[in-house]
Parts: structure tokens; sequence; C-alpha cells
């Protein structure tokens, strides 16, 4: 294995696309160092993308942000902007593991380990977040719903890294939650998850809603029919049920040691109907 | 697989290594430089045994490469007392019998040093979920959280 | 009355929660443990394991790892001889399979190279030809006739006919007519009850070193609960003779018993001495859950009959353990605690060892006894509910007291159960209100405790301080009590000594640290190590003095007269004595040896409320509060530590832990992300109400602490769950998904 530490994008970039062998990119290591201790990979070559100018800043850009993809949890936590506008991607990317964890863990590395149960990404594809990707073919940006594949897959192209991820302006009146469900209270990896991001109008009833699901599927799913249950409403309790059972209808959840089909279904809805109700508050509407 | 040099300032002290590509940052400490007071309790970032800091965050250093030490300033366990003065926490934990067997002492205390420092006068919660990701199987935790009060009162001037 | 018996005292230092005397170097990261030493030349021993469940081992093939540059020692079972008796068999067996891979995760083959990289590439090289049977991993399906059998040949005489080949042993306890007691009774209660195999969760993964030279002699480091016993294994498996074998144990990062036996010390010293150069082998977390000695996993059948105003008439239990590949030893503790609170008329438990394709489970805290009361404390909750009687009152007008004769045989002495069932009916605890979702729960708990094989010295320094050597791991601040005790009967302050654990030439045998035994036996045995010493410092001033040894006595540290016809002399202190112990007769040791019996049970009662999330099973526990009878708390703080840290691991047993087994016979979760320990944020503090009803068996009164508690938390939390849900629970853990489907079922 060789060790890389990139200084640009385009160093990182090239020297990916160049390897023939398996690569990895190295941001906060905390997937990756993992899988390398188990030996799941065996990588020829790993590039470090922390020395890369400017990718581990948090900026604000037309009234929203952008976060460099090597920015940890624990930095991101201490943003009041970013906090302010997108609590509920905050906590979600919060939630992921230790406070050992968060001192190194990204939310562009929690996404691109694939995994549908990763915290952060439900937030994300509710927030209609996208990430900046760096290639050989130049730079383009993708919304975060469309990078998972399935289990530890995303689509990505040789040689392409995520450098930043950016979360979109927010108008008053807006706010998002994000809720997971595991065994313990840390430590645990999602057995469900929901976030959901709603937008009100002047009389507090929803106008816009995105609600997204994780480790309920292959890859962290949108509920667009579920959400759109909640438009014109102001979540009475009627919506609150038929919008989780909307949410569990979509699931298509596996077995495994973490949780049962069953309980995986039931929980989402559960944690879709709360989210709601704390993404609702939070933009200032009361029932 | 190619040695790669690193130089980087452990507890103050400038210090250089040779490590793989592969190596953790916590074998370096452990097997190169003799710093065996950070512990290897699951190498996947789980048990918290492994704490230090890099550059004033907290991490497992078996979730951290040797080759990332590069320019970094790391602290551990070994540089907590200042000579023979031990640090307020570590005297806690002695008198408030925080520990049993002692494999999570290390971490746990550069754990809660690294909370003190960002909150002074944190709650029974604040500190339980600050220590969440540091397992101890002995303790129960109980006698941790009042050792950490202890020393946060008594550095606090309380 | 012999002198180890109890009399009652005024301590002055026993009792006082001083500084143990580990703790700097252990706050500092200066103690050694495991993995924290080197020797010069030292190798990497790694080992390979088999990733199935069953299998036959047709051939292995290491000549490409040997081959390999930097690996200098290849071995498998081929390189161990074959021992004549069972169990130092199947602990060899156990820690290198011969012929038959029996569980995933067991060992077929090891390296040794010089760094960790090369012995891993090495094992990568090592060609196994496995012949895949069928396995078995569950209790009840690995009784059935036709189960898959792990091993053949290994029934005990007394298993009846019927039973697959898995069940090779069963056991009878109980007195007094059951069918007659049963037809007494208002109602009877039966159910069966499941729970899951857990894991001691040492946060220290086994680790040594060894070292054998060519003229036959060996040096092994290692964590342990007992180096005497890892030489006598070590020194039966490899063939060496005790004396030439020395074992010294490293601090210890936690054991709970699940460091009482080998896993790879032998596989390290075959590797040394094949390669002639020392060899250190430390698991991986993956491997301690794969291949070390969890619990047993049980299933179980309880009956209590009960009178409406609460009398037992007669208890029943039939259990059904497996204990993994090799015969297991803990059916009989379980059966043998099952009933133990209770003074019944008539009595009966059945127990039934089975064999499955599961790691060989070592002891984890009152080894079997957690799983047995949990059943039978269910199902006397469940009969208090029925009839709406007070948990407790029914628990004290049935409680074990002095001259019950218990349900295993022995009649009972001094035991503390009415005295912690009175102290927990008193307490705040018990009368404060519950919320909704909220239940509260309770039960008792037992252990036998344990004396056994003890050694101690104690060395008087001419400089008038005393070091004392023990031979039993410290797991717990034993070190500090110990030396509390010597202060005690010697007189003088603690501070002036220093007690040590020694290596396995330092001293005669002692047992392994288990059975909640070293506060006990170690305290005892320093005790009169003691007075064996007061003996001779006495001795020394008579002579000084021209009287006779008779006419000396030791009060407060010193040397005085025994009454006025001794003579007029000042007293001499143990200083002063031992300041010209070279003009006196030279150096002065106090010594004692004893198989230490009299440990004296030890009861508890928990009692926990929990709050039930309806819409998730998830369970938050609120509070919890343990009494104890501790016969004399010696260091107060290490005895609230070991209540606190027993309940936790049966928080975690009753709500999370689990060996999950996938249908390939394959561990799913062999880490502490999907092994669930409960996390500092998981849990309220946990408050202690120490009891001291002496022990008649110790001089100063103490029984063992540590095992107790580790017995009630099961059952408390499930009766605790299933008041908070109104549907009575039966499995463990008690997962979200169990306790959701519960809920969903039971509405």
């Amino acid at each position: 294995m060789r060790y890389l530490t990139a200084t640009t994008a385009k160093q990182a970039v090239d020297a990916l696309a160049a390897e023939k062998g398996l690569t990895r990119v190295l941001a906060g290591g905390t997937d990756v160092l993992v899988q390398l201790k188990a030996g799941m990979v065996e990588p020829d070559l790993i590039v470090d993308i922390k020395k890369i100018p400017g990718i581990r800043d948090i900026k604000a850009e037309k009234g929203g942000f952008r976060i460099g993809a090597a920015v940890s949890g624990a930095e991101l936590g201490e943003h009041q902007g970013v906090r302010a506008i997108w609590p509920g991607v905050v906590e979600a990317f919060e939630l992921i593991g230790s406070t050992q964890v968060q001192g190194r863990a990204t939310m562009a590395g929690n996404l691109c380990n694939g995994s549908p149960a990763a915290d952060s990404v439900p937030a994300l594809v509710a927030a209609n977040a996208t990430a900046r990707i760096e290639g050989p073919e130049g730079s383009r940006d993708c919304p975060i719903g469309d990078i998972p594949a399935g289990p530890g897959k995303i689509n990505l192209k040789k040689g392409e890294i995520i450098t930043s991820i950016f979360l979109p302006p927010r108008e008053k009146g807006a706010s998002d939650a994000y809720l997971r469900f595991i065994p313990r209270t840390e430590m645990d990896i999602a057995v469900a998850s929901a976030g959901v991001s709603l937008e009100l109008d002047g009389d507090g009833a929803i106008k816009a809603a995105r609600v997204a699901l994780g480790a309920i599927a292959p890859t962290v799913l949108l509920a667009e029919k579920a959400g759109n249950l909640l438009i014109g409403t102001k979540l009475d309790d009627g919506t609150l049920e038929k919008f989780a059972k909307a949410c569990e209808a979509m699931c298509a959840p596996i077995d495994d040691k973490r949780g049962t089909v069953e309980f995986r279904t039931r929980t989402a809805g559960t944690l879709a109907k709360r989210a709601a109700l704390i993404a609702y508050a939070r933009a200032g509407g009361s029932r | 697989m190619k040695s790669i040099p690193v130089s980087t300032t452990i507890n103050g002290d400038p210090h250089e290594f040779l490590c793989a590509p592969d190596e953790t940052l916590l074998d370096v400490l452990r097997n190169r430089l003799g710093l065996t007071g950070a512990k290897e309790g699951c190498g996947t970032g789980d048990c918290g045994a492994c704490s230090v800091t890099i550059d004033g965050r907290l991490v497992c250093s078996c979730l951290v490469l040797g080759a990332e030490a590069e320019g970094a300033e790391i602290t551990t366990i070994e540089g907590m007392a200042d000579g023979d003065q031990l640090h307020p926490l570590q005297r806690h934990f002695i008198d408030e019998a925080a520990l049993q067997c002692g494999i999570c002492t290390p971490g746990i205390l550069v754990a809660a040093k690294s909370l003190l420092e960002k909150n002074p006068d944190p709650s029974d919660e604040e500190i339980r979920y600050w220590l969440a990701g540091n397992l101890c199987r002995c303790t129960g935790y109980d006698k941790i959280i009042r050792a950490v009060q202890a020393a946060a009162a008594e550095m606090r001037g309380a | 009355m012999s002198l180890d018996e109890y009399s009652r005292r005024e301590f002055k230092q026993v009792g006082t929660r001083v500084r143990r005397p580990d703790g700097v170097d252990k706050v500092t990261g200066r103690a050694l443990y495991g993995a924290d030493v080197t020797a010069p030349g030292m190798l990497i021993g790694r080992i390979l394991r088999s990733p199935h469940a069953h299998a036959k081992i047709k051939s292995i093939d290491t000549t490409a790892a040997e081959a390999l540059k930097g690996v200098r020692a290849v071995v498998t079972s081929a390189d161990f001889g074959v021992p004549d008796d069972d169990f130092t068999r199947d602990v060899q067996d156990n820690c290198m399979a011969r012929g038959k891979a029996l569980y995933d995760g067991h060992a077929v083959a090891a390296v040794a190279a010089t760094d960790s990289a090369t012995a891993k590439a090495a094992l990568k090289l090592i060609k196994v030809d496995y012949e895949i049977l069928p396995h078995v991993t569950d209790v009840d399906e690995a009784m059935k006739p036709d189960a898959p059998v792990v091993q053949k040949g290994r029934v005990q005489e007394n298993v009846p006919s019927g039973y697959s080949e898995n069940v090779t042993a069963h056991f009878e306890f109980g007195h007094g007519d059951i069918e007659a007691g049963f037809a007494k009774a208002d109602k009877i209660v039966e159910r069966s009850f499941k729970t899951a195999a857990t894991h001691q969760g040492y946060i220290e993964p086994h680790a040594c070193l060894a070292a054998v030279t060519s003229d036959g002699k060996a040096d092994l480091w290692c964590c342990t609960q007992g180096q005497f016993f890892v030489r006598t294994l070590c020194a039966d498996i490899i063939g060496m003779e005790a004396s030439q074998l020395r074992v010294t144990a490293s601090e210890i990062g936690g054991g709970f018993g699940g460091k009482t036996t080998v896993f790879i010390e032998p596989v390290a010293l075959a590797l040394s001495k094949k390669s002639g150069r020392p060899v250190k082998i430390v698991m991986t977390r993956d491997e301690v859950f794969r291949a070390t000695g969890p619990t047993v996993s049980s299933s179980s059948d309880v009956k209590i009959g009960m009178t409406k105003d609460g009398r037992i008439t007669a208890g029943l239990a039939t259990l059904r353990y497996q204990g993994g590949a090799f015969p297991c030893g803990t059916t009989e503790f379980g059966c043998s605690a099952a009933f133990a609170a209770y003074d019944l008329d008539a009595v009966k438990t059945l127990g039934w060892s089975v064999l499955t394709n599961r790691p060989k489970e070592a002891a984890y805290r009152a080894p079997g006894a957690p799983m047995a009361v949990y059943a039978v404390e269910s199902v006397v909750d469940e009969l208090c509910r029925h009839f709406d009687l007070d948990p407790l009152e029914v628990r004290l007008k049935n409680a074990a007291r002095k001259g019950t004769k218990s349900s295993y045989g022995p009649t009972f002495s001094d035991i503390g159960l009415v005295a912690t069932l009175e102290a927990a009916q008193k307490h705040p605890h018990y009368a404060a209100p519950l919320g909704p979702n909220q239940g509260r729960g309770l039960s008792c708990g037992f252990w036998f405790n344990f004396g056994g094989n003890t050694c101690v010295s104690l060395n008087v320094n001419t400089d008038g301080t005393v070091g004392i050597t023990e031979g039993n791991p410290d797991i717990g601040g034993s070190r500090a009590s110990i030396s509390l005790m010597a202060a005690e009967e010697l007189g003088i302050p603690y501070e002036k000594i220093r007690t040590v654990v020694v290596d396995t030439n330092s001293l005669g045998y002692n047992d392994v640290t288990d059975g909640s035994r070293v506060t006990f036996a170690v305290g005892l045995a320093t005790i009169k190590a003691a007075r064996d010493a007061i003996k001779k410092m006495c001795g020394r001033a008579a002579k000084m003095w021209g009287i006779d040894p008779e006419a000396v006595e030791w009060k407060d540290g010193a040397a005085v007269p025994a009454g006025p016809n001794a003579g007029k002399f000042p007293p001499m202190t143990l200083a002063e004595i031992a300041a010209v112990s070279a003009k006196t007769g030279g150096p002065i040791a106090g010594h004692h040896e004893v198989n230490a019996d009299g440990a004296g049970v030890s009861f508890g009662v928990h009692l926990v409320d929990v709050e039930v999330d309806k819409e998730t099973g998830a369970t938050k526990v609120l509070r919890y509060t343990i009494f104890q009878d501790a016969g004399k708390a010696v260091h107060p703080d290490y005895v609230e530590g070991q209540m606190q840290g027993g309940a936790v691991q049966g928080i975690g047993w009753a709500l999370n832990e689990e060996y999950i087994y996938g249908k390939d016979g394959k561990l799913q979760n062999p880490g502490f992300l999907d092994y669930r320990v409960p996390v500092a944020s998981d849990l309220p503090n946990i408050e202690t109400v120490i009891l001291e009803i002496p022990n008649p068996g110790h001089p100063y009164g103490v029984r063992g602490v540590g095992e107790t508690p580790i017995v009630p938390p099961l059952a408390a939390i499930s009766n605790a769950v299933s008041h908070a849900t109104g549907v009575r629970m039966t499995e463990l853990p008690m997962s979200p998904p169990r306790v959701l489907k519960a809920i969903t079922d039971g509405a």
C-alpha cells in the first residue's frame, strides 16, 4: 500500500485515476481504517485529502453553506451558522459514533461509505443538498440522493472525489430534523432513521416537505409521496398517522443482527412522524 | 511496503519515526515509541481505550494512520501529569475509586480532560454522552462520573 | 474456636477508603498490561481460525507459510501431544483444533514471524482442506436425537437415552415432595425462558509473551486471573516441569471469569519453543469474541406454586445450558443457585449440559446463576402480581435464613438475605411514584463464594515497613484491601505496607482469582500471616526482655508485656523490633498457607425502575438501587464498585448483549459495535447500600462480593419491563425488536 498526501484536488484526482489497483480516499478515516483492520479491503493506494486547501473550511455561499469534504463532525457542530438553518443535518452528522469519531468523521466520508444506514445521508437528502465532485473530466455538482448506489457502492467514477457538500439557503419558517433508532443511546448503527425538512407558509401550514428514510432499503430513500401528504397541513394526528403509514409502505428492509423487517418498518414510520413534529416546531409551527 | 518518515510533536516533545503506510498511530505510539499508555481494546473505534488528542481534537488513535501525524501536535496519557504532579482528573480518579482494572482509564482521562477544556461545568448527562465512546466494563461508570465532577469542581475553583 | 473464626472487633483501618497502591501507575499509563511488554528478538504470533462452524480438518499444508521470509515457526495440533485427562485435553483442543474445527473461530494453526504484517501474510498462505459438517448452535436443537453431534463419547452415565449425544451431563438437586407441594398451591405458574450467551466483555484482549529456552526453561507473561493455573495447564500441555515454567501475571484489564483459563498461552509457548525466540500473541477483539469463553446460553422451564397469602409451596426448574463445543461446567451452579433465596419444603432443579458448535464457555461472574435466578424470580414476580401481593413481603415470607436447608443441600448459617430485603423495603426508592410507561422490578440474587488454596508471605522490613507477596491478580482493588487487613492486624498505618502480586516461583500455589475468593481467602491468609509475624515479633521482644514469649502480647502495633506479672517494659513497636532483628534471630516474616473454606454465601436485592417506549420497544433504566451483604466491607469504595459493575453487566445482559449466530453457524457480531455493552449514557447512577452481616468463617467477617451483583439484574429488569408494558417477558436480551414484538403480540 502507498500513502499519498494530496495538496491539490487535481493531484488527488490524477493519482486516483492513474492507479491501476484498489484505491481509497482518506478524510476522517473512521470507516476506511476499520475496513483495513478487518482486512475487508487491501488498497494499493490511499490518498489523504485533508491537506487540500479549503477542504476543511465551512463557507457561506449564496445564502447557504459549502462544507468542505474534510470538515469533521466536531467542527460542523461548532458552526453556529449551519446549526441555525440546518439543525437536522447537524444533529444527524453529530449522531455518528463517539466524541472521538466526531473528531475525525466527515459527511462526505459518511456518504461515500455507501451505507444505507449512514446517519447524515437522510438529513442531506431531505435538505436537498448537493455534492461537488472533482474528477478527471472536471467539476460537477450532484444531488446527494443520486450518489448512493447500494450497500457499499456509490455512483462516483474512477478518479472522482467529493470536495464539498452544499447546503442550500433557507427561508424563514423552515427547518429540519433527523431521528434514528439505535438500541443503546450512543455508539450504534441506525436500525431505521428519518430526516424531515419542512417549509411553512405564513399561517403555519406546511408548503413544502422533503422526507428521507434510512436503513430500510439498499439506499436511503426520498419518501416523496409521504412528504406530499404533509403539504397544506399543520400535522394533525390524522395526517401524521397517514404519513407514518406511507413511510412504512415504502420500506423494503432486511432482517439482520440489528433489526427485523417488521421492526425497521414500524420504527421508520414512528421516527418519521416524530421527526416531522420536531422539524415543524423548529420551523415555528404550532399544532 | 515502503516506510514513511514522520515528524511530529508528542506531549510537547519532538519525535521522528518511520512507519508503514497502513500502520495506525496507536501502533506507532505503542510499538515504535514505547508509549503504551494508550490501549487497543478493539482497533475499530468502538471502545475509546486508545484516545489521544491531535491538534486539540479528541480521537481514537486506532483510527488514525501514523503517517497522518506529520506536523501534528499529539497528546497522550503520558503527557497528562506535570512531572510528579498529577492532573486533578488523575487525582480524583484515584480518590473516588473511579478505576478497577484500569485498562480503560488512560482513554477516559484523556477524553474527560478534553471535555473539561471545552465545558468546565458539565452536567452528569453531558459527561455521560461525551464519554459514551469510552467503554468501561468494571465500574458501571458511576464513580467515573463522580470523579470527573469532582475534578471539574476543583478546576473551576469551586 | 479456631483463630480464623469471626470475632467482633472495632476496626481502625478496615472499612476506610484508602488510595489504592496501583492508582498512580494506572492513571498515568505506566501500568503494564498483557500487551505492554516486549522482549529482545521478539516475534509476533498470529492464529489462523476456522471460518466454519463445524468441519473436519482433512489436511493442513503449511509449506508456503514456512517459506515466507520472516516466518520463524508454524504450529498446528501436530506440534502438541495428546493429554491423558479429559480436562487438559479439552483445554488444549480448544487452543488448537485437533481433527475437527468445532466452531467459527476455532484455532487451526499459528505462525510466528518477525512482525505482525508478515505473520498476517503467512496465515493466508496456510492451506486447510476442510470437509464441512452440519452444525448446531441452539441448545434446544442440539438436544434433539437427530441433531448434528459435536463430539462423540462425552456422555456421562446418568444421562437417559433418547437424547442427542450432545447432551453430556444431567444434574438433580432438591428435597421434599414436589407434587404434594403443588397440590397445596392456590396458583401454579409455569413458564419457559431463554437467555442468550453473553461475553465478559473485558476491555483488554488476551495477550501473552512466551520465551522458551533450549535448556527447557520458560518464562510466560500474560494477562490472567490465575498465573498458577496457567502454569499447571501450560506445563501439562507443553510437557514441562512446573518449576521450569515461571508465569508472571501482568496487570489485568478485566477478566470477570473469562481469564481463568488459557487460549493463546500454550500456542505462544509452542511457537517460542519451535522458533527459539520470544513470541508475543495479542488477540484482536474479533478473536476475543469468536474464540474465548462466553457464558452459556440457556433454555429453561420453571414451575412454582403459591398460596394466596404468598407462601411458596413448591418449586421446580429445568435448566438446559449449552457451553459450546466441550462439556460445560456451569449447569450444576445454575441448578444450585436457582432457588437459593428461598426456604422451601419442596424444591427440585434438573439440569442438562449440552454441546453445540460454539466456543467453549468460560466462567462469567457467578457462572450459571444469573439465568437460573432470572427464570425463578420472573415466575415469583408473576405469582405476586396474580395475588396482588407486595413482592418484597412475599420474598421476606419465603426468605432463606439461618438454619434453612438450602435447595442445593447445605444448611445456611448466618446469611444476610432478610437484612437486604428489609433494607430495600425501607428505602425511599421502593415507595417512589412511577410515571406512565414506567415499571419497577426487583429480584434477589445469590452466589456461593469460594475460598480455596491460598498462600501469603508477609515480610517485616528493618525500617518498620511491611511487604506482602500474594498470588492472585488484582482485578478490582484487592491489593488495597489486603494491605488494609494487614495494617489492621499489625497495627501499623496502611501506607507502611505494600502488597504485590508475584510470579509462580515466588509463592506456593494459589487458586485462580475467581469465586469472589480473594478478599476472603487471601485476606484470611494475610491476617494469619500477620499473626504469624506478630507471634515471631512477640518472641523477639520476649527474648530482649528476658521473659517468656507467652508473656508478651501485641497491642496497637507494639509488643507489650501481657499483664503485670510479665514484668514492666515499655512497648516495643514493630519498627523497633524490626530494626534490631539482625541481633535477635534474623529477618522476620509471617506466612500462611491454607485451603480456605467457610467463604460464606452472599445475597443481594436489586430494585430498578424502567421506562419503555411502546412505539419502539426501547427500555431506559431510570433508577437502580442495590442492597447487598458484604459481611464486612474492607474497602467500601471497591465493594460498591463491584456492586455497580456487576449490576451494569447484568443490565447489558438483560437489554442488549447477545451472541448472534447466523444460519451458517458464524458469529454475526464479533465486535463492540454490535455486541452492545452498556455505554455511559445508557445508565443512571447506581445507588448502593452495603449491609454487613459478618461471615462466621472469616476473622473480620468478610464475604466475597464480586459475583452476586450480576445475578439479580436480569429478573429485576425483566420484571420492570413486564410491568411497564403489561406483557410478561420471557426471553433475554429484551432488545427493542423483541420488546416491540411482545407488546404487539400481547395487545
